[in-house]
Formats: structure tokens, C-alpha cells, sequence
């Protein structure tokens, strides 16, 4: 099994575009086939085959007849294919999420007509089963392509634009996904997972996110909150009812909820987070997150603390 | 010599020695930085870009270690990224256009009936442009300097502010010598082609290669200029002097770029590959003894395929921000290249079907370039429709597709092309057994390599990544993918041992050793400096199959210079008699000047004056009037 393919359709739009995959691979497979069969044939032939010009002029101009027929008919399909899965307009009831892609992680952000019902994440992105969803991209640096395989094709994020393309699950699962223009030094760790899950199992989760975040249970974690709003933590990270509202790096209120972290590359655990925190340039070289010179204790405390950011 | 002193051949060996004298390659070092000769600059180019082929071929190989298992910490990001914008350029700049244009500087003279090309001089400049634009990206290389930003340089991530040092702007510039001497080998290709064939060879006798060259040339002219557009205007200024072409804070738009590189971009793909159509014509013509079945509709198909290279590019940015109705005409228009592709391959099929056919290693290499050729012709009408695309792009789908059409598409064939005119070049036959060997270990490992990057893709595997997630699943076709990798690499050191031994001890050639139709294989094996004692004249498409008492020659030429006929554009009537000029160093002197400038420019702006000023001094040099030898009429 693999978490991220294009021949594991989760959805209409994904669905619709394997469809055509296998129709055109099916087609022009068969006419490999025959073309390779008719050029390796003559290798074992002793004698030239008997053919006049003229008909040899017909034989060609047949075969240029048949692929123009069949080019056509696959333009057709394709542009037809094209209309539902590339170039309409979102649904009015979809979701709307608005995506900016940095070097190297994903901001994530739940449009709202009500403020205070925003919802703003990174790296992760939950959905509703069976409602479309809408992405409208933008890119803070370089350009970036956001891309799920499973649920549709992917669509460039571009300094100075936005762009929109929609899309829809129709069954609950994990789908993995992955920045797809070359984007720097760690254009291969700039994954993202896309949750879908049942539309009231989505919904606990909104009010969950919406939620400041949690209140340290214990001195551990009283401590590993110091930590980070005393340190240069909080000049990028931000954190729901905290003084921190850094804004250069993912929004870290709901980390623990997550379920990777530095941009799908490490499973979010306490241990990973502290080796994270310790030296990000050897799991990441070139991230934007600097090493945080912190003892032993207090980046314990930290992890501690992140991960408890239910 | 003949010790029987018929006055036939007593005359003809004067004829030869007076010729040998005039057109004779000047020796010591100085003597050879200033040849003109078409085929030493030929085969200048074609050995020089070979290195690069090796060199970008380690660069490949790198990169399939580093990708052979996941998590792998061989290169790291940064060398990793540096390596593969090193093996992309070099392979796109550096080897495959470099390549084919020394092979046409090499063939097509020859196959015309002609002693050098139309502008010799330009010709030589063209070479020492392009070494100096390889010597730059390496020697830069050495020093850490390097780009990191692929050898398409999509902005912002190669402008100023994502890409510091000075990697992107040695690339931008590396382009700018190779573009010139592109441009340059274009022009002198085209009117040699048009007024220089030999006397009755009219545009519908012209040997299906030399149409590819003709047809490939003006689309270099207007592709090339182009790419310099956006590598030399757009990059390069907004990176030295601060233009803001692509800075959208400035009003600048990164996808303007895109435009106009791909307006290069993908013409460039058919630079590459319609040259490797015309020896695949030119082997299959040979080996099933018979025409080419079809010419006009062989040329007509070459000429609509330019065309329409032009107007695909917009496949290669349906992820962007493209309006969906205007993509869609790129859709049909990325089709129907596959039908003008198609007319050449059902010719050629039907060729074979009614010649007798010869199945040397070349054809080998022929049959290996239909099998692979074909499949990423299938792929890349796949990948055509824009629904498709939009999962498979810039996955590595899109690395099987496009090595499936250029290593099928024109390695293959130039591999063909070698093992064919070797025996014109050097005057030795290439082995045949250790050719099939060669070829056979280079068929396997190449699908071995690139078949399994098909999977890999729609496995959802993006490209120009340095590492990937065990938990992917995409570690076995990945490993695959490098043993096929070793093996190309294996086929490779085959192919070169066969050339080294054959060019030492290889069986003689003679001047035509696959009894071909075309006037090349009249000259010698290797030619004379002068090509042909008499300039040969022709009355059909396949002159060396005439019977030898029919085979007619132009004769009232001057020996005392280098005097060649110029024939009229359409019907090859002999209009009048040209001197062309002797070997002179000035245009290395020319292109060591500019080289100064553009070089220079990278770090200073004003170095482009100095480079305009020393520039100026070589081609007062060059152009300096040298008495009555050469402006006789």
C-alpha cells in the first residue's frame, strides 16, 4: 500500500482522472504493441514484402488516418474530463481553505464569515466526508505546488497569485501530500497529511481547534512553557492563549493534536519533538528553524509541554 | 600512388596535391586553434561534448546512489540539488544540442558535395564559444560554484533573494555562450544548405538528414533567442543590476518566465530530437537498401513538427494559473505532435517491410530507438491531457517520459549514428560484436533504470527530491532503478572500449563500406581536407547507387583557392564560384574577448563594455580585408 497514489482514488475528482488514466493507458498500450510487433518483424523476414507504392501509400496514409481518429477522440475525452475535475468553480457549500506555502511548511487557514470561528493550522488538513472542498493558494517565497494525490491533481502555489482548485473525499482515510515544484533544500520534506473523516467526527475536531490552547497540568509542563515563551520560540511560533502570536512558523496551539511533525517528516512523539527542537538542521538541513541552545531539563520541559497542545 | 602512369590518374594526382596544398589544416598548436575546417571543428565538437556526456553521466549516477535506498545521507540536500541542475544542464546544453550540431557541422557539407561550410570562420567561433560556456559551468563547479536551482531556474527560487552566491548567474551565462554557438552553427548550416548543394541537387533530392538539420536550424533561430531572454534578461538583471522582472512585490510575475523559457524550452526537445530522425532515415535507408519511403511526406512531417513545437509549451505549466480554455488548445496541440512523429515512424515501418533489410549494430541501435522512442511518445500523449498531467507533473512519471524520449529518442539514434559514419570519420570500422554487446547492455539498463520511474510516479514520487520516507514504499523500484543505472554505465565503458580499440586496429574502412546512396560516402574514409577531388553532381536522391559510369562531376573549379560553387536555393543550378576564407586565429582571439565580457559581467556589470571592445578588436581582425584571394568573384 502507498499513502500518497494517484491509482487509489479517494474521491470524484481523483476518481475521475484514474478512469481516464487506465483508458488511455489501455489504448496506447495496444498501439506500443503493434508498432513494435510490425518494426522487429521485418528483421526476421528474408524477402521484402510484396507491396506496391500505392498501396504502401494507402497502408500510411490509413495508419496517419486511424491516429489522428484516435488523438482526436482522446483530446475530447480528455478536455471533457478536464471540465469536472480542472476547470469549474467551487461549489457555494464547500469549505474553504486558504493554503500559503513557505520553505518548507504548509499555513493553513479555515475561511469563516464569523472571526472568531477561523481556524488556523499548518501541516495537517482535516475535511469532512463527502463535502467539497475548496484550497485557494498562495505562496509567502517561491513557488510551490500543493498536491494530494488521492483526491486531485495539484495546482501550482504562486507568489502574487492565488490559485483555486477544489476537490472532494468520499471516504474517510489518511491521504498523504506533497509539495510538487522544486521549491529549495528541502523541497523533498514539505508533506502534509490530509484527514478525512465523517462530518461529525470533523466537526468535534473544528470546536477542538477553535479552542485556546491547553493550561499545563503539571510543574513539567508550567516549566516547559517558560521555556518557550522565554526563549526565541515564541518570535515565530504562535500559541493560542499565550502572549505567543509569532507568525514565521506553523502555529503550534493544537501541535499535539497533530500527526507529524516538521512538515510530515517525523511521527509527532515527545521524543521526536525533543530531538527536533534539539538539532532541526541534521533531520532538515537548511530549515528556517534555528537550533535553540536550551540544557537538557528545559528542552525535556518543552517537549513536555508541546506535547501536551491537545 | 599507382605505379601505372595513365594520363587520367597522373592528372587527377595533380589535381589532388594542388588541392591537398590549398586546403591543407596548418599544423603546430597555432595551426590548429586556427582551423576552419568543417569536419575538425566537427569533430571538436562531437568529442567535447562526449565529455560532457560522461560528465553529466557520473552526475547521473550520483544521484540514482544517493536515491537507491530511502533516507540515504550520501549527498545531502545541497550537493544532491547541485548535482542534478549540474546533470540537467550539461545534458541540455552541453551535450545533446552541442552533439547534434557537430555531427551536421561534420556530415552535412559532405553530404551535400561541398569542401566546408558557408561561413568557416563563424563556424570555428561557434566551437570556441561553446567549449568556453562548459569550461565555465565546470571550472565554476570546481571552485563551489554552483546553482542550485535546476537547469530550468524557475524564478523566485533562482532570483537574488532565494539564491545567493554566484552559482545562477555562471549558469545564466553558460547559457549565453552555448546559445551563440547554437545561433551560430544554425545560420552557417542554413545557407549552406540552401546554396551550397552540389549541382542538380534540388530541394526534393536533399538527403532526408540534412532536411532535419535545415529544419532544426531555424527553429534554434527562433528558439534560442528566447531562452536568452530569460536566463540573460529576466535572471541575470533582476540578479546583478536589480531589475524586477520576476519579483512580484515590484510588479514583477515568476510565471512570465515560465512563458518564456518554455517558449525554448520545449522547441529545444525537437532541436534535440529531429536531428536523431534524420540518422535513423539515413541508417534505415542504408540497411533496407531501399529510399525512404515517402519523402514528402517525411519532409512535410518535419516541417509541421517545427510548428508545432512552438505552440506546446503551456503543457509544460498546466498546473499554473492558466485559463482552462486556452489550456485545452494546448492539449490538442501537444497531441497532434504526435501525429507528424507517427508519418515518420509508419514511413520507416513500411521502409522496412519492403527493403532487404541489414541488421548491423546500428540498426540495433534503430530498432532499440523505435521500441523506446515510441513508449514515451505514448507517455507524452498521456501526458498531454491536462487532467492526467495535473497528477503526473513534476512527478517522476514525467523523468521515465521524457529520458524515454531523449535517451530513445536521440541517444539511441546518435549511438546509431556512430557505429554508421564512424567508418567515414576515422577511415576504421567500429566491432560489431562488441557493438551488439554494448548495445544490448545499454537496452536492458536503460528500461531497467527508467521503467520503474513510471511507477515510482504515480506512486505519487515528486521529482528533484533528495530522499524520501521509507514508509513511501518507493524504495525497491527506486533500487532497480540505480542497478539499471550501473548497467547503462557498464554498456557505456563497452561502447568507448570499442571505440578507442577500433580506432587503433579496426578493420579499414574504405570510402563506402555499407554501399549507402549518399555523397558522403564518395569522399574517402577519413575524408581530404578538400572533401571531393571533383565536386560531385547529382541527378537523383540516391546518387551512389547509380551505376559508376553514370556518377557525374563538376569540373573547372580552381585549385589555387579555396573556391566552392553555390548553387541556387530550389534547383541546385551552379550560379556562381566563391572563395572561402583561410584557417586565421582570430576567431578564437573574437570569442576569448566576449568570453572576457560575459564572464566578467557576472561579477561586474561594465565588464560588458570591455567584453564589446575586445570583442570588436577580434572581429576587425577577422574581417580584415586580405587582398584578392578571397573577394574574387
Amino acid at each position: 500500500m502507498n499513502p500518497q497514489s494517484v491509482l487509489q482514488a479517494a474521491g470524484p475528482q481523483a476518481h475521475r482522472i484514474e478512469t481516464l488514466w487506465w483508458l488511455f493507458v489501455g489504448l496506447l498500450a495496444a498501439i506500443w504493441v503493434v508498432t513494435i510487433v510490425l518494426t522487429i518483424l521485418p528483421a526476421a523476414r528474408r524477402n521484402p514484402a510484396g507491396l506496391s507504392e500505392p498501396n504502401l501509400g494507402a497502408i500510411v496514409g490509413s495508419a496517419t488516418g486511424a491516429s489522428v481518429l484516435i488523438l482526436i477522440g482522446l483530446t475530447v475525452v480528455s478536455v471533457v474530463a478536464g471540465r469536472g475535475v480542472a476547470d469549474a468553480d467551487p461549489p457555494a457549500d464547500s469549505l474553504v481553505l486558504e493554503v500559503t506555502g513557505s520553505q518548507w511548511w504548509w499555513y493553513v487557514r479555515y475561511r469563516n464569515d464569523d472571526p472568531s470561528r477561523i481556524v488556523v493550522t499548518a501541516n495537517e488538513i482535516h475535511i469532512p466526508v463527502g463535502r467539497p472542498v475548496a484550497i485557494r493558494g498562495t505562496s509567502l517565497d517561491v513557488i510551490h505546488s500543493f498536491w494530494v494525490p488521492n483526491l486531485q491533481g495539484k495546482r501550482d502555489l504562486i507568489p502574487g497569485h492565488t490559485t483555486v482548485q477544489w476537490f472532494q473525499a468520499d471516504r474517510p482515510g489518511r491521504f498523504r501530500a506533497q509539495c510538487a515544484e522544486f521549491c529549495g533544500l528541502q523541497h523533498a520534506n514539505m508533506g502534509m497529511w490530509v484527514v478525512a473523516a465523517d462530518p461529525g467526527e470533523f466537526d468535534a475536531w473544528m470546536e477542538k481547534q477553535l479552542a485556546p490552547s491547553r493550561e499545563p497540568t503539571d510543574a513539567v509542563q508550567r516549566r516547559g512553557r517558560e521555556v518557550f515563551l522565554g526563549s526565541s520560540c515564541a518570535m515565530c511560533h504562535a500559541i493560542g492563549g499565550t502572549p505567543a502570536f509569532g507568525q514565521n512558523g506553523p502555529d503550534l496551539t493544537h501541535l499535539a493534536s497533530r500527526l507529524t511533525i516538521a512538515a510530515g517528516t517525523l511521527p509527532n512523539t515527545r521524543d521526536n519533538l525533543a530531538k527536533w527542537v534539539a538539532d532541526p538542521q541534521s533531520i532538515k538541513p537548511g530549515t528556517r528553524m534555528p537550533v535553540v541552545q536550551l540544557s537538557i531539563e528545559d528542552r525535556n520541559a518543552l517537549a513536555g509541554y508541546l506535547g501536551s497542545l491537545q | 600512388m599507382s605505379a601505372i602512369a595513365d594520363p587520367q590518374t597522373q592528372l587527377e594526382d595533380a589535381e589532388r596535391e594542388a588541392l591537398k596544398w590549398t586546403w591543407r589544416n596548418p599544423a603546430g598548436i597555432w595551426g590548429r586553434l586556427s582551423s576552419v575546417d568543417h569536419k575538425v571543428i566537427g569533430k571538436r565538437y562531437i568529442v567535447t561534448a562526449f565529455v560532457f556526456l560522461l560528465l553529466g553521466g557520473v552526475e547521473a549516477l550520483l544521484m540514482r546512489l544517493q536515491l537507491a535506498q530511502p533516507g540515504s545521507s550520501l549527498l545531502g540536500p545541497l550537493r544532491y540539488n547541485q548535482i542534478f541542475t549540474l546533470h540537467g544542464s550539461t545534458m541540455m546544453f552541453l551535450f545533446a544540442v552541442p552533439v547534434m550540431e557537430g555531427m551536421g557541422v561534420y556530415l552535412v557539407p559532405l553530404m551535400l558535395g561541398t569542401r566546408n561550410v558557408a561561413f568557416p570562420r563563424l563556424n570555428a567561433f561557434g566551437y570556441w564559444m561553446y567549449l568556453f560556456g562548459g569550461l565555465l559551468m565546470y571550472i565554476a563547479a570546481l571552485t563551489g560554484t554552483i546553482s542550485d536551482a535546476g537547469w530550468f531556474a524557475y524564478p523566485p527560487l533562482s532570483g537574488p533573494q532565494y539564491s545567493s552566491g554566484k552559482g545562477v548567474d555562471v549558469w545564466a551565462q553558460m547559457i549565453t555562450f552555448t546559445e551563440i554557438s547554437a545561433m551560430v552553427v544554425a545560420a552557417e548550416l542554413i545557407v549552406t544548405i540552401l546554396k551550397m548543394r552540389a549541382p542538380g541537387m534540388t530541394l526534393n533530392r536533399l538527403p532526408l538528414y540534412c532536411w532535419t538539420m535545415l529544419v532544426q536550424s531555424f527553429m534554434v533561430i527562433f528558439a534560442m533567442p528566447a531562452v536568452m531572454v530569460s536566463s540573460t534578461i529576466m535572471i541575470l538583471n533582476d540578479r546583478t543590476i536589480g531589475t524586477h522582472f520576476i519579483n512580484p512585490a515590484e510588479g514583477g510575475d515568476p510565471l512570465l518566465y515560465q512563458h518564456v523559457f518554455w517558449f525554448f524550452g520545449h522547441p529545444e526537445v525537437y532541436i534535440i530530437f529531429l536531428p536523431a530522425l534524420g540518422f535513423v532515415s539515413a541508417i534505415i535507408e542504408t540497411h533496407s537498401r531501399r529510399q525512404i519511403f515517402g519523402y514528402p511526406a517525411m519532409v512535410l512531417s518535419l516541417v509541421a513538427n517545427a510548428f508545432l513545437a512552438f505552440s506546446l509549451w503551456v503543457h509544460h505549466m498546466f498546473a499554473t494559473d492558466i485559463p482552462h480554455v486556452a489550456a485545452a488548445y494546448f492539449t490538442a496541440a501537444s497531441m497532434s505532435i504526435a501525429i507528424t512523429s507517427g508519418v515518420q515512424i509508419f514511413c520507416w515501418i513500411t521502409t522496412l517491410w519492403t527493403g532487404r533489410m541489414r541488421i548491423t549494430t546500428a540498426m540495433h541501435f534503430v530498432l532499440g530507438f523505435v521500441f523506446i522512442f515510441v513508449m514515451g511518445g505514448m507517455t507524452g500523449v498521456m501526458l498531454a491531457s491536462i487532467p492526467i498531467d495535473l497528477q503526473l507533473h513534476d512527478t517522476f512519471f514525467v523523468v521515465a517520459h521524457f529520458h524515454y524520449v531523449l535517451i530513445g529518442g536521440a541517444l539511441f539514434p546518435l549511438f546509431g549514428a556512430f557505429h554508421y559514419w564512424f567508418p567515414k570519420i576515422t577511415g576504421r570500422m567500429l566491432d560489431e560484436r562488441l557493438g551488439k554487446i554494448a548495445f544490448w547492455i545499454l537496452f536492458v539498463g536503460f528500461n531497467l533504470a527508467f521503467f520503474p520511474m513510471h511507477i515510482v510516479g504515480l506512486q505519487g514520487m515528486p521529482r528533484r527530491v533528495y530522499t524520501y520516507l521509507a514508509e513511501m514504499n518507493w524504495g525497491p523500484a527506486n533500487l532497480l532503478a540505480t542497478v539499471g543505472a550501473a548497467m547503462i554505465t557498464i554498456g557505456g565503458i563497452v561502447f568507448i572500449a570499442n571505440v578507442i580499440r577500433s580506432r587503433r586496429s579496426g578493420e579499414p574502412a574504405g570510402s563506402d563500406p555499407w554501399q549507402a546512396a549518399t555523397l558522403e560516402w564518395r569522399a574517402a574514409s577519413p575524408p581530404e581536407d578538400f572533401n571531393f577531388v571533383h565536386l560531385p553532381a547529382v541527378a537523383n536522391r540516391t546518387p551512389l547507387w547509380d551505376a559508376p559510369d553514370a556518377r557525374m562531376e563538376v569540373t573547372g573549379m580552381r585549385r589555387d583557392r579555396r573556391e566552392v560553387l553555390v548553387t541556387s536555393v530550389l534547383d541546385a543550378q551552379p550560379q556562381f564560384r566563391m572563395g572561402l576564407p583561410e584557417p586565421t586565429i582570430w576567431p578564437l582571439l573574437a570569442a576569448v574577448g566576449i568570453g572576457i565580457g560575459l564572464v566578467g559581467s557576472i561579477f561586474v556589470f561594465s565588464w560588458y563594455y570591455v567584453g564589446g571592445i575586445l570583442g570588436t578588436i577580434g572581429l576587425l581582425g577577422w574581417f580584415r580585408p586580405r587582398g584578392a584571394r578571397e573577394v574574387e568573384p
